[in-house]
């Protein structure tokens, strides 16, 4: 843990289980948390933050420029691109921007010192300043742009230093959830009880255990007819940190954009949530 | 052959469930799972696996400690924070997390120790299976690892090639939520997207996206709204953005319990006599042969 501030990280192998759901409302119930969105390819927290102040910045990710004056069309470039990102003719250098990692070696090894590098854009950095309650970073990816991780990156070196994080994250246990969850203190997975709930669970808590992130589950949508999740848990050891009912009122006022902390029924269950989870966190 | 890929941007607004019953219905399809990471296909098709293999996604940097002289000079060149020195002022070692390695080699050529060997690094299986509606094409990815853009392109590969051998005219996609590496390498060469979207909010943002990334593309796509019952509202929101995108609104799938109880029972809503929800998904199947061309039989 650094300090006071803490890292929670709310993730799920399958897509749609409530994740974002959970993390707005448990922002809410947390007070003068930041409530990070890394789910770059599709950001939704925004749309519970509509009146806020909004502040966007540019990012950027490198990619080769080179200088036909001094290429001499070696080919060193393209031999050292492990993306082939770089193609070289008998008078033409050919970069593709989109398979570029920005890894740095055509700049390094080109022995005419004719590879620099420019700016290729890559999406947004969003700030929205609330008039009360958790503030909103999130980024936004360039629609087309194929990787997601280097605007991740930038969006968590915005993180204001001794402020409490909640990050909501992209779905799934590729690379782009390792990047979200991996400097938490705690991940809470969300979950429901279907049998593909129950399955991406399975490969979610393989990944954070490698990861060495302590976590706990979150089961949403209770009551549906399908596997005991949380018996799944208990058999595990895998805390089950709160629930929440499948009902039509919480899916409908979900989809009309309303946060589920502001009805008086739901809200104890996220300030149980809140509390259990900061307990959870100093005990471990 | 026609490739017929679902997506949706958003997660959890039923491309499995939808896909699933489309296996059913279709008499000539091959089917492939490219939601790489977190599979869910195979839960309602119980593959029988005839062939596997293993899947090489990319290098990885490993070093070799005997020949490490510990003199960091690689540390400061990897771009991805993937080489660390540890240990006390004493005594400093050179470590490379593999977890962030993206296998660009810079450290191995500048190693003047030859210290550090690049590796294949297994990210994946993959798996040809025979299903009660054909054969399926399916893979895992390694909790965590990287390139899951290239594990779906092999897998689609793989399926054309089995729609080919076996003569099929349909090779029907399942896709991963998002609008990254792995939507962009399912939506590639691509004859039509279905792009399924759900009544909500976060419903429209994210089909804002996926239809902008499909434009792009230009693969042509159509929109299904899945459970449209749950907000009227938003359905025609949707639909009318969908129509101002150029992309036609093809059909509404209501919200019905017994396509949670088929799931619960590992099984597709078409196999469970029919309903309301059944009959919407034959009309929309029938909707998507006709838009995309393909061959019936």
């Amino acid at each position: 843990m650094r300090g006071v501030s803490i890292r929670i990280a709310i993730a799920s192998g399958k897509g749609g289980t409530g994740k974002t759901l959970v993390a707005t409302s448990l922002a809410a119930a947390w007070r003068e948390a930041l409530i990070v969105d890394l789910d770059v390819e599709e950001p939704n927290c925004y749309l519970f933050f509509q009146d806020g102040d909004t502040t966007t910045k540019k990012a950027f990710r490198p990619v080769p420029l080179i200088d036909t004056d001094k290429c001499n069309y070696c080919g060193r470039c393209a031999e050292v691109c492990e993306y082939h990102a770089i193609a070289v003719f008998q008078k033409q250098v050919m970069v593709f921007d989109e398979l570029c990692h920005g890894c740095g070696a055509c700049t390094l090894f080109c022995p005419k010192g004719a590879v620099s590098e420019k700016d290729h854009y890559i999406g947004d950095i969003v700030r929205v300043q609330s008039k009360g309650g958790a503030d909103l970073l999130y980024g936004r990816l360039k629609v087309r742009e194929a990787s997601a991780t280097p605007l991740m990156r930038q969006v968590k070196r915005e993180i204001d230093v001794g402020r409490s994080v909640i990050v909501d994250c992209p779905p799934g246990t590729a690379c782009t959830a390792v990047e979200s969850i991996r400097d938490s203190d705690l991940c809470v997975l969300v979950t429901e009880p279907t049998p593909f709930g129950l399955h991406d669970l399975k490969l979610s808590l393989e990944m954070t255990k490698r990861l060495k992130v302590p976590s706990v589950v979150f089961i949403n949508k209770t009551g549906l007819r399908g596997p005991d999740v949380a018996r799944f848990c208990a058999g595990k050891k895998v805390r089950v940190i709160g629930e929440l009912p499948y009902e039509r009122e919480i899916a409908e006022a979900y989809s009309k954009g309303k946060l589920i902390f502001n009805s008086p029924k739901y809200r104890p269950a996220f300030e149980a949530l809140a509390e259990a989870v900061r307990q959870e966190v100093r005990s471990a | 052959m026609t490739e017929i890929v679902v997506l949706s941007g958003k997660g959890g607004t039923g491309k499995t469930t939808l896909l699933a019953s489309f296996a059913a219905l279709a008499k000539n399809a091959v089917l492939a799972d490219c939601d790489v990471d977190a599979p869910n296909l195979h839960l309602l098709l119980k593959p029988h696996v005839r062939e596997k293999g293993k899947f090489v996604g990319s290098k990885i940097a490993h070093l070799v400690g005997p020949l490490c002289k510990n003199c960091g000079e690689c540390v400061p060149l990897c771009r991805f924070d993937a080489i660390k020195v540890i240990g006390s002022q004493h005594v400093k070692k050179v470590a490379i997390d593999e977890r962030l390695c993206e296998g660009c080699g810079v450290c191995s050529r500048v190693c003047r120790y030859k210290a550090i060997t690049m590796e294949d690094r297994v990210v994946g299986e993959w798996f040809v299976s025979d299903t009660r509606f054909g054969t399926m094409v399916h893979a895992l990815l390694e909790p965590g690892a990287e390139n899951s853009g290239k594990l779906v392109a092999f897998v689609k590969q793989k399926a054309k090639l089995e729609a080919k051998r076996l003569g099929r005219s349909i090779v029907l996609v399942d896709g991963p939520p998002g609008i990254g590496c792995p939507a962009i390498s399912v939506l590639s060469g691509a004859n039509l997207a279905v792009l399924v979207a759900e009544p909500t909010q976060s419903g429209s943002s994210d089909f804002g996206r996926i239809a902008e990334l499909a434009r792009g593309f230009a693969v042509p796509a159509v929109l299904i709204m899945n459970r449209y019952d749950l907000n009227l509202n938003m359905t025609e929101v949707i639909e009318l953005q969908a129509k101002e995108a150029g992309i036609v609104p093809l059909g509404r799938i209501p919200h019905d319990e017994a396509v949670v109880n088929a799931m619960a029972d590992g099984r597709t809503v078409m196999e469970c006599g029919s309903g309301k929800a059944t009959e919407a998904i034959e009309q929309t199947w029938n909707a998507v042969l006709r838009v995309s061309g393909a061959a019936v039989g």
